[in-house]
């Protein structure tokens, strides 16, 4: 059938429009979010166009723009949506208390999509587009190499919220999760202290097991030991009584497991199948925290260990606030853990650190960060002069029979960031070889 | 003589529903799109620029399986695969400029300590950008040749390459300390020793893609034109009779599938300098199934469908991913039903007046009334 009225255009006409349609549409629907061409002035971007209730627009803008980038969409969004959520409630907490040096903070809110490439365009967006001050974000590494060349290449400011493989230091990032020097080598010298002797490694495919695990294997060598096994499978993989057979022939006294996502779902409940207790073999797992508790099943994860630096149990005034605050904002059955706590206070260390150097531009934001400290949740962090990581107080905990970390172990004071671990013996060259 | 002329019947019922000599929609409206994309950076952001300039590549992409799906019937679901191919010879030649001389970063983290011996060529652009082309190819082809000597077509043909891009994107993750994992290849700063994110060497590559687009066009046009293309039409509205009329079908199609895995090869060699990053996500199953949308929402076997499918899709997926961050993959999927539903051949298809459909629950005085209530005196 032919109805449509565009039959009855001469026919070079209706290509004619099509050509140009195609061209314009998309860029179109792509400027209806976001503002009209930027001001030259650096400083003073227009104030937003987002929503057209804020047109009038002011010379001076009042506002401070930032970026949220986490997965809102795919495979990363379970674990990101609720980091995006705690720097969301920072942010209504800081303007509700008046902003930052008296202007509102601005957020532009931007989805990953658990797909590196469109990190690296969407941070590309934020900054060149947006122009925002800041941008919070990230969570696998894979993100942080996409958008680490886009932040330098730009000159932007990246906060990223967790813990990681270290041996990394970009000068347009601050990094508020932990380095290995701050969760897996404290963790490896706990059970080292605790007597175990033989280790066996599982992991994720990907950077940081492999990362941390040539780390562990140096820690191991210079105490006189050697994994008993190490074994990697693929990120998503779940049929795991292949690996727990291989873990029962190798007899290890403990399993420092670095594997993420999903699979941890499917390891604990087939372990748990396998008959195999905390009792009998405890795991210690450096990517599973409260959140992923809920998943896994509390039944099936009670008794083993988690290393940290942060706990929803964590006994903080700042933490008791921070807890009730999140579950009154997004539900009771909500809960906090070590990367939402490290999204929540990237926001606060870069307030206050913009605050210090009374601008938002990136290198006075940079210099005035140094040795700014922040009563976290989690006790008090502090950013490196140097490298731009946090110090944090280390934590060792149990899995409780209701999802919660009880802690056992904890290092005292912040332990100093040391991503390049220059100052282990055991770790020399580290540094020559990943630079 | 028998022989001849059925091969004339052949061609001619094959070439009728192309419409290959609309001489109108096989020059003028590309030469109008054309001109909008080469006024485009006098108008646009950097950033937009650079985002069409990745929208470009695409629409390569998905030229180069028009080609295969839209003209010659066989329907590939590993074309990311192809692309991707092409994306890390590209990626490799630019980590190792990047490198200086060192070992790529995800190398070390991964145990190496020296370059694996099928890296070292890389080095040199005089390698890495024919590699960009040939490597698909050579897959393609050899798959190809397997794939079509046994007579395997249409949906088989389908999922062996959807299990093609299954397997790859598994090898690629798998083998970290060769392909950079997960991960992929990222953090390259220069090429030929430029700065490569500056706005002047963007807007270099963007006219790099938009010239490639062009000769990768005009290649397929003059293919299709040719006794070759009305072959692979006659071929996919009935083989047999192609293969009784003396010809050999395998040899035809493995020489297609293997030019467009090149086209879409370089195509990937394109978009890596573009994004800053080529990584396995690319060649999984999705984004190759997500190639086949572009060219069925632009409209399969027209050229310029497929330039245009892939431009409004990404441009969709951009924009409105942008406007609504957490609800924005509903649209998208609301847009792809509507172009299933309502317009099966595509956008290219829907001007042309053929294959609007009426929603099937409104009736034809209703869509008629909507219609002229739209545009008056639209309807007759």
């Amino acid at each position: 059938m032919s109805v449509t009225g565009l039959t009855k255009l001469p026919v070079l006409m209706r290509f004619a429009l099509i050509g140009v349609a195609a061209v314009l549409m998309p860029l179109m629907l792509a400027a209806c979010g976001s503002e009209p061409p930027p001001a030259p002035a650096a400083t003073a971007a227009p104030a937003a166009a987002s929503e057209p209730a804020s047109a009038p627009a002011a010379p001076e803008s009042d506002t401070i723009k930032v970026g949220i980038l986490h997965s809102l969409s795919g495979t990363m969004s379970i674990s990101e949506t609720a980091v995006h959520d705690a720097e969301l409630l920072a942010i209504e907490e800081i303007n509700a208390s008046g902003g930052v040096m008296g202007k509102q903070l601005e957020v532009v809110i931007e989805d990953g999509a658990s797909d590196w490439p469109t990190f690296a365009e969407k941070a590309r967006k934020l900054l060149q587009e947006d122009e925002v001050s800041v941008v919070f974000g990230g969570w696998t590494s894979a993100s942080r190499k996409a958008m680490l060349p886009v932040f330098e290449a730009n000159n932007g400011l990246l906060f990223y919220p967790v813990q990681y493989e270290g041996l990394e230091t970009s000068p347009n990032i601050f990094y508020t999760g932990a380095t290995t020097n701050q969760q897996i080598v404290p963790a490896i010298e706990y059970l080292l202290e605790e007597g175990k002797t033989k280790f066996y490694l599982l992991g994720s495919d990907y950077v940081f097991p492999r990362t941390s695990n040539l780390i562990i294997n140096k820690q191991l060598t210079a105490a006189g030991l050697e994994a008993v096994g190490e074994e990697y499978t693929p990120l998503g993989h779940t049929e795991y009584s292949t690996v727990i057979t291989k873990i029962k022939a190798a007899d290890p006294d403990v399993v420092f497991n670095t594997l993420n996502g999903d699979s941890n779902v499917a390891f604990f409940k087939q372990l748990k199948d396998a008959g195999i207790t905390a009792e009998d073999l405890p795991t210690i797992s450096v990517s599973v925290a409260e959140e992923e508790i809920t998943g896994i099943g509390a039944e099936n994860i009670a008794g083993h260990l988690v290393a940290w630096n942060y706990f929803q149990t964590t006994d903080t005034p700042e933490n008791v606030k921070f807890v009730s605050a999140f579950k009154s904002k997004y539900g009771e059955d909500r809960v906090t853990d070590d990367p939402i706590e490290a999204g929540y206070f990237g926001v606060y260390l870069w307030k206050a650190a913009v605050e210090k150097a009374g601008s938002t531009e990136v290198a006075a934001v940079k210099e005035a960060a140094k040795g700014i400290q922040f009563a976290a949740p989690g006790g008090m962090v502090t950013i490196h002069n140097e490298n731009q990581h946090v110090s944090k107080t280390v934590r060792i905990g149990t899995v409780r029979d209701d999802g919660q970390i009880d802690e056992i172990w904890n290092s005292g004071s912040p332990v100093v960031p040391d991503p390049y671990l220059d100052s282990y013996e055991w770790a020399a060259g580290l540094r020559e070889l990943a630079q | 003589m028998t022989t001849m002329s059925s091969i004339m019947t052949v061609v001619r019922n094959a070439s009728a529903p192309v419409r290959m000599h609309d001489r109108i929609g096989s020059w003028i409206a590309p030469a109008i799109m054309l001109a909008v994309l080469l006024a485009a950076p006098a108008v646009l952001s950097d950033f937009r620029i650079a985002l069409l300039g990745k929208f470009l590549t695409f629409a390569m992409l998905a030229v180069s399986l028009n080609l295969i799906w839209g003209y010659a019937g066989m329907l590939s679901l590993g074309h990311g695969v192809f692309f991707g191919l092409g994306g890390y010879a590209m990626a490799m030649f630019l980590k190792l400029e990047s490198a200086g001389g060192k070992l790529p970063d995800f190398m070390f983290w991964s145990g190496l300590t020296e370059l694996p011996f099928f890296w070292a060529p890389f080095k040199y652009a005089w390698f890495a950008i024919p590699m960009t082309f040939v490597v698909p190819a050579v897959l393609a082809g050899a798959l190809g040749y397997l794939v079509f000597r046994s007579r395997i077509t249409g949906v088989y043909f389908a999922l062996i390459t959807q299990a093609l891009a299954l397997i790859v994107s598994i090898l690629f993750i798998g083998q970290q300390a060769y392909t950079g994992g997960t991960n992929g290849i990222t953090n390259y700063t220069t090429i030929f020793g430029y700065p490569l994110n500056a706005p002047s060497m963007q807007l270099i590559l963007y006219y790099a893609s938009v010239a490639a687009l062009v000769a990768a066009y005009l290649l397929c046009w003059w293919l299709i034109s040719s006794r070759l293309g009305r072959l692979l039409v006659a071929m996919r509205d009935d083989e047999n009779r192609v293969r009784f009329s003396g010809y050999d079908p395998a040899v035809l199609k493995t020489l297609v599938f293997s030019l467009s895995a090149g086209i879409a090869g370089v195509a990937g060699a394109l978009f890596t300098p573009q994004v800053g990053i080529i990584s396995p996500t690319m060649m999984g199953i999705v984004p190759s199934i997500e190639i086949a949308i572009w060219v069925a929402v632009g409209g399969r076997g027209v050229l310029l469908g497929a330039v245009i499918g892939a431009v409004v899709v990404n441009g969709a997926k951009s924009g409105l991913s942008e406007s609504f961050p957490a609800v924005w993959q509903y649209f998208l999927g609301l847009l792809f039903i509507g172009a299933v539903l309502l317009f099966p051949s595509g956008i290219m298809g829907l001007l042309r007046g053929e294959g609007w459909q009426r929603p099937w629950w409104l009736s034809r005085e209703q869509v008629r009334g909507a219609i002229s209530r739209l545009i008056p005196g639209a309807t007759r």
